[in-house]
């Protein structure tokens, strides 16, 4: 209801407004030492695990394949270091499950010649669309904002669907975080040249950058280096959790909204990430896999919230010491924003291409309050932003009755964490939400 | 660094400020203006029955949690005091001590704890109590003490504007006669009038309003379609017939409007969830409330349209919902179609 003049798109449906804290958007991103020693798990992706193809002993260089994927949704792993193959072994990763993983001991830092580690913006695309896709591909590239969807398969677009539109999320809805703010801010032109090859690759005439207005500077870039560009806009958007949800944004730059258990491409749309984005630039023109991404440091008592260039596998602690040691009072670290992040048990998880912030929530916010009964405000289902009655489906997969959760489009919630957020009772909500959406995916697969 | 130091839990990691019990504390900040407002106006009496109110509700809601139900005492949320509070500013403030028990007693032992305590009554607990009082104790209930500092327990009763209104139309005399007899509106409107503990100042109220929606407790949702709609209709019947009818601005000023709109129906309970059922709601208490003023026996309806309203509110939660993402199906066929028709047109 708020009036504003120059109010800025937002999607229309529900929606919060945490505090953003971006402690770290003024801090240029600078890479992280080396690790000793490596763990990279061969599910980092949304789909079917990648397979082992090195053993115990041997030698690999930065850049090579230690994972290849089974399936077409599947993602390549590579080496983020050069060295030896340690244990493959079963670890935990952020997730709190355990996955097998590849630990490598770091011995120099010797790279696979194809790659090129030249700086110079390189702007021709040689590669015809299928060569993009087929190399994005091989690069191991998946969403980087968090869902880490394999990258090839949003860009091979199903029969029959016609894409329009390519939107490039540079919204980082989630508080704290500022990785994204900040490759937008130090490599804008990779950027473009990454959505250039993006189109080429959907074969699409239009691209959206969408950006939330708390990036005025991000936003500021992209409009003076578009200027002259007819097919790609950038455009700001108010600050709205959780205005970077797929869905959200395809609603709020284009008045469209996907059906329920649709994707984008129904309504003709593609959404990448600008994180993705980059990491696709770097596969086509620079023949760079994916092993290291911009990982935030953050939190109210970190001394130094920081943005690094961190090779996938390097585990937690070494981020943290670099940010200036963990602090006395914390009793909570995510992996990820506070919204849709997971809290972690050990500092010995490594990070992952989805991993895209670490944040220290002190003791006295990182437990949950006193419950009291539901008081019927109404605020959840105010702030859903896909327009659900979370009370109800709270209601519902707490005494088991799944159909009638199923009817009331429990499934196309997206775990955002708005109703939670805004409960005043602390009830939780969106974990009796997930509960019953896991009863109904057994139910299914049985 | 041992691990078994970090809390692990599910998303969301923050949560908002704004818990019941910071929630009811707004609104206890909220009604203070109203209350300073009655003292002001009443004198002593007015804090001995809101501290009686508070004390009995707090203490009957503590005894039937703990000694009939056998659970934990719920009172620290504060919505017991809440309701002592408004069950107070809906009584005269010479009302004896024992009528503030029993209808505490009733507000919170029938209309709140039998239904399982916060959250789960249908009712208003405080409006429950009010109208209990109301019909078992008429006489008590309408005599109201002379407004004007009257810094005693035993002060002069007065009538209050709609009473003189309801009897003075009955006796056959004209609005415009009877508007003679009575205070001007600016009086009206800072609440140098007769009538209830909490109900006089619709200026004290408005301060309430603001702090709440400024603290985003409530939303203007349901006071302003209540209050629209009243000035609405009042002013429909006033245009037909000015002899008959009093203008729409001594409806919204008197009585217990402004006490209903800002913090009677806007009780999240027993009100709707969506805006959208909010309006329907605001909009039912108004067309219920003039029609109890313009043609019912009793010179006040707004605590029987509230409560026939929260009768409401589950159908009003059935229909009215929140427009679910992805349902506007409409427009997405035509998109679709247009989609097809494009795909088929490129070779």
């Amino acid at each position: 209801m708020a009036m504003r003049l120059n109010k800025h798109k937002t999607f229309k449906t529900g929606g919060i407004h945490p505090h953003d804290n971006k402690l770290s958007a003024q801090v240029a991103i600078t890479p992280l030492p080396l690790p000793k020693m490596v763990t990279i798990p061969i599910i980092q992706h949304i789909g079917a695990p990648a397979k082992i193809v090195v053993n115990r002993g041997d030698m690999v260089k930065t850049g090579q394949i230690i994972a290849k994927h089974e399936g077409f949704v599947s993602s390549n792993i590579h080496a983020s270091v050069s060295g030896r193959v340690g244990v493959i072994e079963e670890v935990m990763d952020s997730t709190g499950f355990k996955h097998m993983a590849i630990n490598i001991r770091v011995k120099g830092d010797d790279w696979e010649e194809s790659i090129d580690r030249n700086d110079a913006l390189i702007e021709e695309i040689k590669l015809t669309p299928k060569e993009i896709v087929n190399r994005i591909m091989e690069a191991g590239v998946v969403g980087m904002g968090g869902a880490a969807f394999p990258s090839h398969v949003k860009l091979s677009v199903p029969e029959g669907k016609h894409v329009d539109h390519l939107l490039i999320n540079g919204v980082e809805c989630e508080p704290y975080l500022t990785a994204d703010h900040r490759v937008m801010l130090e490599k804008p032109k990779e950027i473009i040249v990454g959505i250039k090859i993006l189109m080429k690759a959907l074969g699409v005439q239009k691209a959206i950058i969408g950006i939330e207005d708390n990036k005025a500077d991000a936003i500021e870039i992209f409009q003076q280096l578009l200027k002259n560009e007819k097919h790609i806009g950038v455009e700001a958007l108010e600050v709205q959790y959780p205005q970077g949800g797929e869905k959200q944004l395809i609603q709020a730059l284009l008045n469209r909204e996907v059906p329920s258990g649709g994707l984008p491409a129904d309504v003709g749309v593609i959404v990448h990430n600008v994180g993705t984005t980059f990491a696709v630039y770097e596969a086509v023109q620079k023949n760079k896999p994916l092993l290291e991404r911009v990982v935030t440091v953050t939190g109210k008592s970190v001394k130094q919230p920081s943005n690094f260039l961190v090779r996938i596998g390097t585990p937690v602690i070494d981020l943290l010491i670099a940010a200036g040691g963990v602090p006395e009072d914390t009793g909570k670290i995510v992996s990820g924003g506070p919204m849709m992040g997971k809290a972690i048990a050990d500092l010995d998880v490594p990070v992952a291409k989805g991993t895209s912030g670490i944040l220290l929530i002190p003791k006295a916010e990182a437990s949950r309050s006193e419950i009291y009964n539901c008081v019927h405000c109404g605020k959840c289902i105010e702030a859903c932003p896909m327009g659900l009655e979370p009370y109800r489906l709270l209601i519902m997969s707490k005494k088991g009755n799944n159909k009638r959760a199923k009817e009331e489009h429990i499934l196309d919630c997206i775990e955002c964490g708005s109703c939670s957020f805004v409960c005043p009772s602390n009830r939780p909500i969106l974990d009796y939400i997930r509960l019953g959406k896991t009863q109904l995916k057994k139910q299914k697969n049985v | 660094m041992s691990a078994g130091l970090l809390t692990v839990s599910p998303s969301p990691h923050i949560h908002t400020d704004l818990t019941v019990p910071q929630i009811m504390r707004g609104v206890i900040i909220a009604m203070i203006p109203a209350l300073l407002f009655s003292v002001y106006n009443f004198g002593l009496g007015a804090v001995y029955v809101t501290l009686l109110a508070i004390l009995f509700c707090v203490v009957i809601e503590y005894a039937i949690a703990r000694y009939l139900l056998k659970r934990p005492a719920s009172i620290y949320d504060g919505s017991a005091i809440i309701t002592g509070m408004l069950l107070a500013f809906n009584v005269p403030s010479n009302l004896p001590w024992h009528i503030i028990l029993i209808g505490s007693a009733v507000a919170i032992g029938i209309g709140k704890m039998s239904f399982g305590g916060l959250g789960n009554n249908p009712f208003n607990p405080a409006l429950v109590g009010r109208v209990f009082l109301l019909l078992s104790f008429p006489v008590e209930m309408t005599s109201w003490p002379k407004a004007g500092a009257t810094w005693s327990l035993d002060a002069v009763t007065s009538a209050t504007p709609l009473g003189i209104l309801k009897d003075g139309l009955r006796a056959g005399d004209t609005v415009p006669e009877l508007m003679n007899q009575m205070p001007s509106y600016t009086d009206f409107f800072f609440g140098l009038q007769g009538g209830s503990l909490g109900e006089m100042s619709a200026f004290a109220i408005l301060l309430g309003l603001i702090y709440m929606l400024y603290r985003k407790i409530i939303t203007w949702h349901i006071p302003l379609s209540m209050l629209a709609t009243i000035l609405l209709m009042t002013g429909i019947f006033w245009l037909i017939d000015p002899t008959r009818f009093a203008n729409p601005l001594f409806h919204l000023l008197t009585g217990g409007i402004m006490l209903g709109a800002v913090f009677m129906a806007t009780d999240y309970v027993t009100s709707p969830f969506t805006h959208r059922g909010m309006l329907v709601f605001g909009v039912g208490i108004g067309v219920l409330t003039v029609v109890i003023r313009l043609f019912g026996s009793y010179p006040e309806g707004v605590s029987f349209a509230i409560l026939i309203m929260n009768a409401f509110v589950p159908l009003i939660n059935s229909y009215a919902k929140q427009p679910r993402y992805g349902s506007k199906s409409q427009r997405h066929k035509a998109y679709q179609e247009k989609l097809e028709k494009e795909v088929k047109a490129t070779p």
